[in-house]
């Protein structure tokens, strides 16, 4: 599939992902390849082993966290400007998490917007979506159907800080779960502090680690593992909230907290078979991709000549976008899971493995019963 | 309606037993008779008669988001429910006061079914209109009739009993049977003053813990504690006979009404006062059993012809005596029930109301032997009752076992799959075999069951990335799974491509070791069917 057409061609969707020919690069690749133009640091769109990478500024320290420094790194703030073989690149916020950018490809007169993952509403922890004229449209559609409509994220931090007084007044400690990069911090800088003592897990602290240091504002917060095993023992959970990813829980991790309230917050929430599935105590719909509105809206002010939808409900959008007179073709037909967002935290779960050798340290305190061997 | 979706709600939102429980006391303890009988009623799993065509709501919901039929209806595959879609799908509402659930159910949802369609339409979006997504959910499952959240009949009773400090089991008698959602129905369940019972009343079924078969029944003690049976595959039911009338109840708490004459006659020489629990089944005039495919024949016939009186005729099979001269005689050990049972229908001596066999077996060898015999008698197994058991409500462990024979098992190929509905809704979960005949996969069983969660998802990956075609709900996947498939039974059928059809098929495991040529042949499930067919 190619757009434009010949010499004017800016993007081909091949095997390995979105390439632009004049440039001679990608854009998030699937495959390793030797120049990659990134749209955000999830793994599933920064592939790791590529020999270059070219990707926005606020990005830098979660893109550095996972990837090999053998490989070269270019960034670009947004709304400046690269040249590769006569192809104009720049980045615009796409309003995912930290760093995420829709990518602008100009090449003769032609313009083409990949959104990557990207969302319209507020996020206090990167900056909003713009909408960006083009000609080619490659958008997202994971929540691409119309039963995905989010509420303002006012309206979910209320829900959760709700959750965590009631749960706090019952005695209870709260584990919050959410991706390990950008939910989990968008989670973090919704909480209200005034109820108690925020932890992280592992993976999260990562994460979070990575904002901070490119100068976002996060709350006190405390890394769960930093804690040795006998501060861990005497410790009182009760009335504190964990910040987790999804896959600590039911875990020997989580133990530790005593008597929990649980929560998953995602998008997929939105669905009570989910809901029901992940055996969690609350599910609050909050997402980092666009919902069935949002995509609407977003398509309109792009107001592109051709749509090519992607990851996620493809052809339900291409088809409905066709049928409101855009033209629109889906170009890949895999739809997107919950599992797609966790392989994503396996990414950034080396701190998986430290937590479970400190579990193992536990059992070994406990057993001993006061020796202080435990190390973290 | 708030409140009551409220309820809904934090039932839903928990797997906790005690949770349920404390919602649902709370809720009773809040809300008035009207309500509080009508919420019993739902979730006891009543629901009203349709009432507003679903293809209506379907078309209106779509309309109402501006979205076209066909996308309606992707949503609905990707969401599993219609309530739930349809509470989605239109753009919320905000809530313009609150009325009682009563009210709603009279006021509101009842006099739907009597409307034009116009009126019924203009009344659906008013509702719409007034409600966000979480209470419209409750209301159009109240409408749709798919009213169910996660709690057991039995747990409703549990909480009703907790509210109202009377026990659970007189809670279950008085809610069982046929009864009106009305104020004065629900103060007489919570009246702390035993009233009589109704001519009608069913007791609550006494159920059976399965043994393991990979231990045996060693461990549930001495084989002397026990009475053995046969484990029948019909239609459990009770037997009433009180006030000069008779009633005949299934499990599922159906009132069986002139399905079964020959019961009913045999059943008119009871003296009143008399409750007998067994099981309905096709059998020969001397008490021999015939398959389940023979009572299948008369299962789901309002009225029996004279035709099929006599090519199936059925016989209760009476194992317990529930109520004795107008006596609840529950707490009397099981070998008395057993004794005044027989003496019971003794007297009346009748053919189509016959007490089941006891299995006679001085150790757990000769039984095992006996239970190897179950197929051909076409008995599910043996049931195992201990003598001094009083008759309990529900599954209540160490009373009564069931120690069913070993399942059928074949290995199949995963050819097609569907998404499943409900707490599965969005996965693909609903699996369809296949086993060889010459080059070709023939497909033979659906089977639901049996993977657990992460399997689940396992299995949704392979589907989502291994699609051959699609037809509608229905995905053609490459065939590469190989799966244990168990089944209870079989028999021939014209309406099945394989020519067989397999009872209560599900999955036992995932067989990664197998490879599809490795999987059975449909000679060989053929194979299975027994000798005499």
């Amino acid at each position: 599939m190619v757009y434009g057409g010949g010499m004017e061609a800016i993007l081909e969707n091949t095997t390995r992902g979105l390439y632009c020919p004049p440039g001679g690069f990608y854009v998030d690749p699937h495959q390793p390849v030797a120049r990659a133009v990134i749209s955000h640091g999830h793994s599933d769109h920064a592939r790791w082993g590529c020999r270059s990478y070219l990707s926005c500024t606020d990005g830098e320290q979660i893109l550095r966290m996972r990837m090999s420094d053998d490989a070269e790194f270019e960034f670009l703030p947004y709304g400046e400007s690269a040249y590769v073989g006569g192809v104009e690149i720049s980045f615009h916020p796409a309003g995912h998490i930290l760093g995420s950018a829709q990518v602008r490809l100009q090449y003769k007169g032609r313009v083409a917007v990949v959104t990557g993952d990207y969302k319209l509403g507020d996020d206090l922890t990167c900056r909003s979506w713009e909408p960006v004229k083009c000609h080619l449209m490659v958008t997202e559609s994971t929540f691409g159907l119309p039963i995905y409509r989010w509420q303002p994220q006012e309206v979910i931090y209320g829900q959760i800080n709700d959750w965590w007084r009631s749960a706090a007044a019952e005695g209870k400690c709260c584990l919050l779960y959410g991706y390990a990069v950008g939910k989990s911090q968008r989670l973090l800088a919704g909480l209200d502090p005034s109820i108690g003592p925020i932890y992280t897990h592992g993976a999260v602290e990562k994460g979070t680690d990575a904002y901070r240091r490119t100068g976002v504002k996060m709350p006190e917060t405390t890394y769960v593992g930093s804690l040795d095993a006998k501060e861990r023992k005497k410790k009182k959970w009760a009335g504190g909230i964990v910040v987790a990813v999804p896959s600590a829980h039911g875990t020997a991790w989580m133990r530790r907290f005593g008597r929990v309230s649980t929560a998953m917050a995602s998008g997929w929430m939105m669905v009570r078979g989910s809901r029901r599935r992940r055996a969690v105590d609350r599910g609050f719909i909050m997402s980092d991709h666009v919902d069935w509105p949002e995509l609407m809206t977003a398509v309109q002010q792009s107001d592109p000549e051709t749509v090519w939808v992607t990851h996620g409900y493809s052809a339900t959008v291409a088809k409905y976008l066709n049928e409101q007179g855009r033209e629109a073709i889906a170009i890949s037909n895999r739809l997107r899971t919950e599992d797609d967002e966790e392989r994503e935290d396996a990414v950034v779960e080396e701190g998986a493995a430290e937590e479970a050798e400190e579990v193992a340290a536990e059992a070994d305190f406990g057993a001993d019963n006061g020796r202080s061997g435990a190390s973290s | 309606m708030k409140r009551f979706a409220e309820l809904f709600h934090r039932i839903d939102g928990t797997t906790k037993t005690n949770e349920k429980i404390a919602a649902l006391r709370e809720y009773f303890a809040e809300v008035d008779h009207a309500d509080a009988a009508w919420a019993t009623w739902f979730l006891a799993g009543n629901k009203l008669k349709q009432l507003v065509p679903t293809k209506l709501l379907r078309a209106w919901a779509a309309e109402a988001a501006g979205i076209p039929d066909w996308l309606f209806e992707e949503s609905y595959s990707a969401v599993g429910d219609l309530a739930e879609t349809l509470s989605l799908v239109v753009p919320p509402g905000e809530v313009a006061g609150d009325e009682p659930l009563s009210v709603w159910i009279t006021e509101r949802l009842q006099p739907l079914r009597s409307m034009d369609e116009a009126d019924q339409r203009r009344e659906i979006e008013l509702i719409w209109r007034q409600t966000p997504a979480a209470m419209r959910l409750v209301v159009m499952k109240l409408i749709t009739g798919s009213f169910r959240v996660g709690v057991s009949k039995r747990l409703v009773t549990r909480a009703i009993g907790e509210h109202a400090d009377i026990t659970a089991d007189v809670i279950a008698h008085r809610l069982m049977g046929k009864w009106k959602p009305t104020p004065e129905f629900f103060a007489g369940v919570i009246d702390p003053e035993i009233g009589d019972t109704l001519a009608s009343q069913p007791y609550p079924f006494c159920l059976a813990h399965p043994i393991d078969n990979d231990v045996g029944p060693e461990p549930i003690g001495q084989v002397g504690d026990y009475l053995a049976e046969w484990k029948w595959d019909g239609i459990r039911g009770q037997v009433i006979r009180r006030r000069g009338q008779t009633f005949i109840w299934s499990r599922g708490e159906d009132l069986m009404e002139n399905r079964w004459p020959e019961i009913e006659s045999a059943a008119d020489w009871l003296p009143d006062g008399t409750v007998i629990d067994g099981e309905i089944l096709a059998s020969l005039p001397g008490g021999e059993v015939l398959p389940f495919a023979a009572l299948q024949r008369r299962i789901g016939r309002k009225t029996v012809g004279k035709k099929l009186l006599s090519e199936v005729p059925v016989i209760f099979h009476a194992f317990d005596l529930l109520e004795h001269d107008g006596e609840d005689i529950r707490s009397l050990p099981m070998v008395q029930r057993r004794e005044r049972l027989e003496s019971v229908l003794g007297k009346i001596d009748h053919g189509h109301l016959r007490v089941t066999d006891l299995i006679p077996g001085k150790d757990w060898e000769t039984l095992a032997a006996f239970r190897e015999e179950s197929r051909q008698r076409n008995a599910e197994g043996l049931m195992l009752k201990r003598c001094d058991s009083t008759y309990d409500v529900g599954r209540v462990r160490g009373s009564w076992w069931k120690w069913k024979v070993n399942p059928y098992t074949i290995d199949a190929v995963l050819i097609y799959a569907q998404k499943g509905h409900g707490k599965r809704a969005s996965l693909f979960t609903d699996y369809t075999f296949a086993l060889w005949k010459d080059d070709a996969l023939v497909p033979f069983a659906k089977a639901y069951s049996g993977l657990d969660d992460a399997e689940i998802r396992k299995v949704d990956r392979f589907v989502r990335t291994h699609t051959t075609e699609a037809f509608g709900p229905v995905r053609s996947v490459t065939p590469e799974l190989v799966m244990e498939l168990a089944f209870e039974g079989l028999q021939r059928s014209s309406r099945h491509k394989s020519g067989i059809a397999t009872r209560f098929p599900r999955i036992v495991r995932w067989r990664h070791d197998k490879k599809p040529p490795d999987a059975n042949t449909l000679d060989e499930l053929l194979a299975l069917l027994p000798k005499d067919e």
